[in-house]
């Protein structure tokens, strides 16, 4: 606990210094505030406009729960099939490698052409984006049960079934957790970069990437500023969200997981 | 042919097991393996790395069929006979994700006993190997020799009539497996199994056994078949007996002969011959 007080303190007082830096290279080069707003203009920017800035960021983390949420469903049971045998994995592996290496940026005008700008299609871009890791780390999680293990399943004339609830999908959670790990951090920059093209559906309302767009098309850059420590929130939370739960599910087992509890 | 009075525990004849395709080439791992195991006795098989005896064990557990020949447990089929038989692997294998108890409940549990039966006998069980004290402890909290244990209980919870032990205890250090070889000659004393024990260990075979197979690699065979007379019931003072010292050098010799004609035709393997 006490190293907790000095880590927080530490942080503070860093996190203050910064703010200080920040103010005196505006001081010394008197920057003009479009160039660099000073931080209490973006503490203001903050304050006057926390309406249109909560819309923002409650729109993006919709985009970049929903994505990931739907990528851990839809990617749990693609990677349940692909643990079934060597042969589909042989065969549908490589397709979720190429939707690891298609540029989303690329991708995106299409999903804007075929279903239209708005918060279905910045979701279904952060989904696509989250996908391949859940897929890939669950796989992997799912066919490296250990094989004396297995014959003890089969010793009792385990079903399929029974193998896999009571043996793969234990072992695979830590896997299943890099993955998620991994997939939210990726979503909330998928569903930012999407909403750079789909951010929208109705003039001047959107999520962060949007209002990103929109703020530096004006000029505002005190709230541009404003936006992106919105956006690095956003991602912090998000990655101790999933921090905490892969501690609470997995800490009486798994080591990987205890980190957090020791001392 | 008329049929004994008492079926053997386990009756191979002339197994054979070979690997692979006509085409690409036929690998034979056991040769005509032909012995019989009588209701509790307790049979170690030794011999060079590589020379089948998991293989066998597997035969036995009727995980992997034989090529030719015939296996038959308590006059049945290896499938039929798998709720006679309670596996115990090298490393412990528990599921880490269960405590003790809930590991040692995991074979009554995919048998489909009912939850109050089930969890009585792993309290008895529990008791049995001393472990009750830890019962809601997860595995990694525990030391190598309790995790054993966990796994001997696991094993002897089902009520078995055949124990097929995998170098159980190769990961033990000496004073725990000693201890662990003890404590499983008395749980035998008070159950009925037999036991097919595999070990690299020539002492610990002779100290468990009342018959030890030697088999020879290339392609597995039994080489020698030798009874181990040594009063039981055996304990601490058994190792420390002359006669067990010169059982285990007559073994070791026996061993040696085995390993150094394979050695000659090159794959190299490591043989325990442990001081008493
Ligand atoms: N599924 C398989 N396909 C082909 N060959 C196999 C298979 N399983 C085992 N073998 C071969 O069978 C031989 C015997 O293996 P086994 O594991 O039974 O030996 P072992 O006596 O238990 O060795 P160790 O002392 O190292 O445990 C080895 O040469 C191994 O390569
Ligand atoms: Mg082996």
């Amino acid at each position: 606990m006490r190293k907790l007080s000095v880590t927080l303190l530490s942080a503070f007082s860093i996190f203050v210094g910064l703010l200080l830096l920040w103010q005196s290279v505006i001081w010394i080069f008197s920057l003009p505030p479009y160039l660099l707003p000073s931080p209490a203009r973006v503490a203001h920017a903050i304050v006057t406009r926390l309406p249109s800035l909560m819309t923002s960021l409650g729109l993006t983390a919709a985009a970049a729960a929903g994505g990931l949420l739907a990528a851990l469903l839809v990617g749990v049971a693609i990677a349940l099939l692909f643990a079934q045998s060597p042969w589909i994995r042989r065969m549908f592996y490589p397709y979720t490698i190429l939707l690891q290496t298609v540029p989303i940026v690329a991708i995106a005008p299409m999903i804007l052409l075929w279903i239209g700008p708005g918060l279905s299609a910045v979701t279904l871009i952060a989904f696509i984006i989250c996908l391949a890791p859940i897929v890939a780390n669950t796989t992997q999680g799912l066919i490296s049960v250990d094989r004396n293990m297995v014959d003890l399943f089969l010793m009792h004339n385990a079903s399929r079934s029974q193998v896999l609830l009571k043996l793969r999908l234990p072992h695979a959670m830590p896997s299943i957790f890099t993955g998620i790990r991994i997939a939210s951090g990726i979503a909330v920059i998928g569903a930012i970069t999407g909403e750079l093209f789909a951010g929208s559906s109705r003039v001047g309302v959107g999520g962060i990437g949007y209002a990103i767009q929109y703020a530096s098309a004006q000029l505002e850059t005190d709230y541009l500023f404003a936006l992106v420590l919105a956006a690095t929130l956003l991602g912090f939370v998000f990655f101790f969200a999933v921090m905490f739960l892969d501690w609470y599910f997995l800490h009486h087992w798994h080591e990987s997981a205890r980190v957090v509890d020791q001392e | 042919m008329n049929t004994p009075l008492i079926v053997p525990a386990i009756a191979l004849d002339q197994a054979t097991k070979r690997y692979g395709i006509a085409k690409a080439g036929i690998a034979t791992i056991l040769e005509s393996i032909t012995t019989q195991v009588q209701r509790r006795e307790f049979v170690s098989i030794i011999g060079p790395s590589g020379c089948g005896k998991s293989t066998l064990l597997k035969i036995v557990a009727g995980l992997s069929p034989i090529t030719s020949g015939s296996i038959a447990i308590h006059g049945m089929t290896p499938q039929k006979a798998r709720e006679l038989i309670s596996f115990i692997f090298q490393d412990a294998t528990l599921l880490p994700w269960r405590t003790v108890r809930q590991n040692v409940v995991l074979g009554l549990e995919l048998d489909g006993m009912a939850r109050e039966t089930r969890n009585a006998k792993v309290d008895t069980v529990l008791s049995l190997v001393g472990l009750s004290h830890v019962a809601d402890s997860f595995p990694r909290q525990l030391s190598g020799g309790m995790k054993m244990r966990v796994s001997i209980a696991r094993a002897l919870a089902t009520r078995p009539q055949i124990l097929l032990l995998d170098e159980p205890f190769a990961a033990l250090d000496e004073m725990t497996r000693d201890r662990i070889n003890e404590e499983l000659l008395r749980l035998r004393e008070e159950q009925n199994w037999t036991a097919l024990f595999v070990t690299h260990s020539v002492a610990e075979a002779v100290f468990l056994s009342t018959r030890i197979l030697i088999l020879a690699p290339n392609p597995g065979r039994i080489a020698h078949d030798l009874p181990i007379e040594l009063p039981f019931p055996r304990t601490e003072s058994t190792r420390r007996s002359s006669a067990f010292d010169r059982t285990v050098s007559e073994v070791s010799r026996a061993l040696r002969s085995v390993s150094i004609n394979s050695e000659s035709k090159g794959d190299g393997q490591e043989i325990g011959v442990y001081p008493a």
